[in-house]
């Protein structure tokens, strides 16, 4: 491909008039929170917004550094699986167009290009610069054929500062079982799930035509990823792995339903290639602080598993579906917040009997490209009330988090398909 | 000897239906008593429920967005009794409920006997709002030897 030497001049020209503009007609203080901080629960000097109901199962969510938000949608609506959104007065936005016939989850804009994920391919789209997609009818199909299989679906993507993408291929199953899912049914010896799936592939972001041929497997043993992210300082690749469900349902005699609801922990894991992070043999138990060997797998809720698998960098409390994970690398958030991770958790179901928990957004902080300290609850009451978290019935579920130019924190609504904005307005 | 107990609770079942008929009148009902199903068999169906569908289909039968359907008034419990024990006897996965898509998968129930399979249902068939006839044994039987 022949550059113009101009070209890069001129777009860089257009970017910087483009951000003048845009931090004149958005500056922070241009955006107001919602009387009622969009129904959420804050820390002290943070307020929210609805910037838009979109009624659609909003899944992740990018914004381009001019501001424009794209949202995926889980179920294609009225023909459009990606609603593109422009901002109008006080922060709030409001739906200008759509694109992208397929649903899907994954959704990330990066450099000149905005990338999307059907439960099979991942499409990439060129972005002008004003941030907008200028082809939304023909994107590049970079990687198709990947597993769907109708459970663990979703594609999440990420990229990293090299061009490389990085995308999940969830396991289709709870625990690679002979039968899933069935009660006392054992483990497949070897598990062969893993073979295809259950783990992150890595791919060339700029290359047409990748299938799992042209692929790599970059990490193994993770049942099923939806939120990841890349994280700058440590140059690594983060994810959040969605923990098991129904110990008590397959292995009554082992766990009762208690121990079935806070077993196992939701874990972060930090990845380099080649890492295996050790699903179906092993779940992370919270309390003990211990790797133990799956009962699929001859395990007894006691029984140690195999050292050689990775440690979780972090744990978080049981079945409450992570789905979004997001460095923080803005200045409007006290300093605090720079470079740790928010993490969307989508709420639970697999706590039943025991009262549900999760939909809310959490904060991790981090040092130096590492957990550091304990994570809290950043944003909460997506549910509504707590009688709606612990029945499950929430009206909202967090899932997408996407930062704006400004610092803004964007979490996207998968129940209602209600988009949120967070900002910070204390001096 | 089994078949001389599938008729006894048959007919034990279309006495108990008979009863429950005649009770409402007799006592002002507290909550509305289901057609035909006697309380003992609406107990049994709701304690197997809670050990074997609850996590999936939850308390309230509601199920969970895109992954596990709802019970309450969908095709296939209030339809077909023979394959809505297929349900439970097969297992279902792909499958749309109510034009509706769920991403996970529904595990066979054969570790329960044919009488637990005919209370769950005869349970689900008349709770979370839904009215409709009990499930026998003996429908059970003959849904399984179907299958064969
Ligand atoms: C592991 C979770 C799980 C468990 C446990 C489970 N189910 Fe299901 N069930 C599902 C899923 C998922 C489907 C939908 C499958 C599909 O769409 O193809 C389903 C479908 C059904 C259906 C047909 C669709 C509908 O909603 O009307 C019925 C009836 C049903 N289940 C009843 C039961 C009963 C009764 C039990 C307990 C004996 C049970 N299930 C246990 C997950 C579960």
């Amino acid at each position: 491909m022949k550059i113009n030497p101009t070209r890069p001049l001129l777009l860089a020209a257009a970017l910087a008039s483009s951000f003048g503009l845009y931090s004149l007609t958005s500056r922070p203080s241009a955006v107001t929170a919602d009387p009622n901080n969009a129904g959420l629960k804050l820390p002290a000097g943070f307020g929210a917004l609805v910037v838009a109901e979109t009624g659609a199962r909003a899944r992740h969510i990018a914004v381009t550094p001019q501001g424009t938000i794209y949202v995926k949608l889980n179920r294609a609506k009225d023909g459009k699986g990606i609603l593109e959104l422009k901002h109008t007065a006080g922060g709030k936005a409001t739906v200008t167009g759509g694109f992208g016939s397929y649903g899907g989850t994954g959704i990330y804009a990066k450099g000149n290009y905005l990338y999307a994920s059907s439960d099979e391919d991942v499409y990439r789209y060129k972005l002008d610069a004003k941030g907008e997609v200028t082809n939304p009818a023909q994107p590049e199909k970079i990687v198709s054929g990947l597993l769907n299989r109708g459970e663990h679906e979703s594609k999440s993507i990420v990229l990293d500062n090299a061009g490389n993408l990085y995308v999940n291929v969830g396991a289709y199953s709870n625990s690679c079982q002979e039968k899933d899912r069935e009660k006392g049914s054992m483990g497949r010896p070897g598990c062969p799930i893993l073979d295809s799936a259950g783990g992150i592939w890595q791919f060339r972001a700029d290359k047409v035509g990748q299938t799992y041929g042209t692929g790599t497997r970059f990490a193994t043993g993770l049942r099923n990823v939806v939120g990841l992210d890349w994280n700058a300082q440590s140059n690594q690749l983060f994810v959040m792995q969605h923990g098991r469900d129904q110990l008590h349902d397959i292995f009554p005699a082992l766990y009762d339903t208690k121990q079935s609801a806070e077993l196992p922990a939701e874990c972060l894991y930090a990845l380099t290639k080649g890492a295996n992070a050790g699903w179906p043999y092993l779940y992370y138990d919270p309390v003990k602080k211990q790797k133990i060997l799956a009962p699929e797998y001859g395990g007894d809720g006691k029984k140690l598993a195999d050292a050689k698998y990775l440690d979780p960098a972090a744990a978080y409390p049981a079945h409450t579906a992570p789905d979004g994970l997001l460095f923080y690398t803005g200045t409007m958030f006290p300093a605090k917040y720079r470079n740790g991770a928010f993490i969307a958790f989508h709420g639970s179901w697999n706590r039943a009997p025991e009262p549900q928990k999760g939909y809310y957004v959490v904060f991790q902080p981090f040092q130096n490209g590492k957990p550091s300290g304990p994570w809290e609850v950043f944003a909460d009451n997506f549910a509504g009330s707590a009688e709606k978290v612990a029945s499950g019935r929430a009206d909202h579920k967090p899932c997408g988090l996407a930062q704006g130019p400004d610092g803004s924190l964007y979490v996207s609504d998968d129940k209602a398909g209600t988009i949120y904005r967070i900002v910070y307005n204390q001096k | 000897m089994k078949n001389i107990c599938v008729l006894l609770s048959l007919l034990l079942l279309s006495s108990g239906a008979a009863f429950a008929q005649k009770k409402p009148a007799a006592k002002a009902p507290a909550k509305k008593p289901t057609a035909g199903v006697s309380p003992a068999l609406l107990a049994s169906g709701k304690a197997i429920y809670a050990q074997n569908c609850l996590s999936c289909h939850q308390a309230d039968g509601g199920g969970v967005d895109g992954m596990n359907p709802p019970l309450t008034k969908t095709d296939y419990v209030l339809g077909d009794k023979p394959r809505l024990i297929g349900v439970l006897l097969n297992g279902l996965k792909g499958v749309e409920i109510n034009g509706e898509e769920y991403r996970s998968v529904m595990p066979a129930q054969t570790h329960l006997t044919e009488q637990q399979m005919a209370d769950v249902l005869t349970y689900v068939r008349n709770s979370f709002g839904n009215k409709a006839s009990a499930v026998t044994v003996g429908e059970v039987k003959a849904a399984r030897a179907a299958k064969k």
